[in-house]
């Protein structure tokens, strides 16, 4: 029990889970499961993240990755309608076997997080080197401010790019 | 973003709403608690069809047929047979229930205020065949809606106890060939 | 061990008391619409027909769990299990009182947006799993909508993050012993309740699931258990966004002196949570739902700006040392 909840083994275990699922995203010939491994991927390393004491990256990487990101990949995929084609040439996904895989490790990383939460030994070894939101703010506006703001120039761009393209053609049209 | 815009964001027409809709947590539900509670149905509400008596206790219905042809679903079926004593009177009645839409457009064509409807809309059957009326469930012992009223004593026709010309408001038949001048 | 073994009975209670309080949920709902609308509401089974619910659960689980075969199988089921995980572990974050709470996590806050914004691929999943047009109508509203609102929902949590200074919840309680935040963040509170409706996609913003417009949106083709598990989560997200407003702008469990010894702190938490959901239902009962260009017209064009406002004058008037 003790070697099952140790740190060292929760983070190999979300490591695997982690490249196991970026593997089913390469490999994988539906474009929603594909996302869905994905999503099973970051969740996974933002385990990771939490285990190395930074629990500020980890609630960053769900909030912003699997919570925003991926969710405009898939509002992309539904938008566009990919689905249709693939429906046909893909294997009939029914069986339990197939299920399995995902549900798997969803379902592990999902145990761990109940360790995690429930292990009092856990929660204070972890606390000991924790990395605190106010050290990656100094952080980010101090030694990186450069690529800080390197970052958020081409954010800014990308925004006015993707402004200008959705400009519908002519004014009148609108409305 | 124009200046209206601008006046929806505050939400101010929103938060009226609410008022408003607060407001009424105070005021008495409209509902009737219906099996308990019954609701006040009109005395000339549509509901069960009778078939009505005279004030003499002799069935008003002549079966014309009128109410079977009045009837937009054909609920309506009857058959009509003269009595020896010269009254007309349906052999059977039949109205299906489970068809009526209570209209009352029976009610609007029968010349004899024979048929009517009654404030009474607890129809339900568990069996469908439940609902189909025959003409002994359809009679009542009373006159109904119009008390007084009796088709024979204001018609022209002869039964027995009351000839030709002895009706209300109707004068003895006149010979024609005793007419000469 | 033993320690482990209480956490565990602990979480167990909570759970085994959260699911039905959603279930009466929905007849105090049903109850309450019925008196803003003059009628009475269920009131047959049992005393004021506190029963409804289960009788509701009775006939809902005898239906058949059907599974469209036009359907992706796997998909289709994960979809309203995700929906009812994330929102019951969102929970754990939550201090009920001063001592009853699964998890003081030191990210608390964070942890209930990842798990909020998480919470969307129920809806997108179950719209895109149904292959059907309303449920993937459904299921793209959903995400336009969450993902716009989630932006402004941790702009305005934010402000209470500069004044407390930490992520954890507790804390958050804590440092709100002299005074609720409400005080000094009611814009923060504002943005929040309405992010909060539209996370939770209740009405008035119920886009994904608009009846008039879309039959059931991204559950019209879910029966039987899996549609239950949807209304489960519906009605616990309610609860916690009610928690999280009181939580982070209502003192949680904490009540001005008089009032705090009348009654356990755990009762007034609740007390304070069910005025929140009395206050959703009221907006249910009173406001039309916008057109989707309208709602998300409203929260780039008024919530966004507003929030990034209320970031700033609160960062400014914490560094004058004002607040």
């Amino acid at each position: 029990m003790s070697y099952f909840a140790s740190i060292e083994s929760l983070f190999y275990l979300a490591a695997t889970v982690a490249v196991v699922a970026s593997l089913k995203v390469v490999t994988g010939n539906n474009t929603v499961h594909a996302l869905l491994y994905l999503v099973v991927s970051l969740l996974a390393v933002a385990v990771c993240f939490y285990l190395m004491g930074a629990p500020f990256a980890a609630g960053l990487e769900v909030i912003v990755y699997a919570g925003a990101i991926l969710v405009l990949f898939v509002f992309a995929v539904l938008m566009f309608g990919l689905g249709k084609d693939e429906t046909q040439h893909a294997p009939q996904n029914s069986g339990i076997s197939n299920m399995f895989g995902a549900m798997f490790l969803a379902f592990a990383l999902l145990i761990e997080l109940v360790v995690i939460i429930n292990n009092a030994q856990i929660q204070q070894s972890l606390q000991v080197k924790v990395i605190s939101s106010k050290s990656v703010g100094i952080m980010l506006y101090g030694p990186y401010l450069l690529a800080v703001e390197i970052a958020s120039f081409l954010l800014l761009a990308g925004l006015l790019a993707g402004y200008h393209y959705a400009k519908p053609e002519s004014q009148g049209s609108q409305r | 973003m124009n200046k209206n815009s601008f006046k929806n964001s505050l939400l101010i027409s929103q938060l009226r709403t609410m008022w408003l809709v607060i407001k009424h947590t105070f005021t008495k539900a409209d509902t009737v608690q219906y099996p308990e509670q019954k609701p006040y149905l009109a005395p000339r509400y549509r509901g069960r069809i009778v078939l009505t008596r005279d004030h003499g206790g002799e069935e008003r219905c002549v079966a014309c047929n009128l109410c079977a042809v009045a009837c937009p679903v054909d609920c309506i079926a009857l058959q009509q047979v003269v009595d020896d004593d010269g009254r007309k009177r349906a052999d059977f009645f039949r109205i299906n229930f489970s068809r009526c839409i209570l209209c009352g457009f029976c009610e609007e064509a029968c010349p004899t205020y024979a048929i009517q409807l009654t404030p009474d809309v607890e129809l339900a059957e568990y069996d469908r065949q439940n609902l189909v009326y025959e003409k002994e469930h359809l009679l009542i012992n009373g006159p109904g809606k119009y008390p007084d009223y009796s088709f024979y004593q204001q018609s022209g026709i002869a039964i027995a106890g009351k000839g030709k010309g002895e009706a209300e408001q109707e004068r003895p038949p006149i010979d024609v060939k005793g007419l000469m001048p | 061990m033993p320690e482990m073994l209480w956490k565990l009975l602990e979480i167990t209670i909570i759970i085994a008391l959260l699911i039905p309080m959603a279930a009466m949920l929905v007849w105090v709902e049903r109850r309450l619409i019925g008196i803003w609308q003059d009628r009475h509401g269920p009131n047959r089974v049992g005393p004021f027909g506190v029963l409804q619910s289960f009788a509701d659960l009775l006939k809902i689980l005898g239906k058949e769990d059907w599974v469209p075969p036009f359907s992706d199988r796997l998909v289709f089921t994960l979809a309203p299990i995700i929906g009812a995980i994330c929102v019951l572990m969102s929970f754990a974050v939550v201090p009920f009182s001063p001592d009853i709470g699964v998890s003081n996590l030191n990210i608390g806050l964070l942890f209930f947006l990842a798990m909020a914004s998480l919470a969307v691929y129920s809806v997108v999943l179950a719209g895109w799993a149904s292959n059907s047009k309303y449920a993937l109508l459904g299921g793209m509203r959903a995400a336009a909508q969450t993902v716009s609102y989630e932006v402004f929902m941790g702009l305005s949590v934010m402000g209470v993050v500069l004044l407390t200074g930490t992520f954890n919840l507790r804390e958050i309680v804590l440092a709100q012993t002299d005074g609720w935040l409400i005080q000094s963040q009611f814009v923060g509170f504002f943005i929040f309740l309405i992010a909060g409706i539209a996370e939770s996609h209740r009405l008035p913003f119920d886009l994904p699931e608009a009846e008039t417009e879309l039959t059931a949106g991204f559950h019209t083709e879910y029966s039987g258990l899996k549609f239950a598990l949807f209304f489960l989560g519906e009605y616990l997200g309610v609860t916690l966004i009610s928690a999280m407003s009181v939580v982070l702008f209502f003192g949680g469990w904490l009540m001005p002196e008089p009032l705090a010894s009348w009654l356990p702190p755990l009762l007034w938490f609740v007390i304070k949570i069910m005025c929140f959901v009395m206050f959703f239902i009221l907006l249910r009962t009173s406001l039309p739902r916008p057109r989707f260009d309208q709602l998300l017209k409203f929260g780039w064009m008024v919530m966004l700006p507003l929030a990034l406002l209320n970031l700033l004058v609160t960062a400014l008037l914490r560094l004058t040392g004002v607040l």
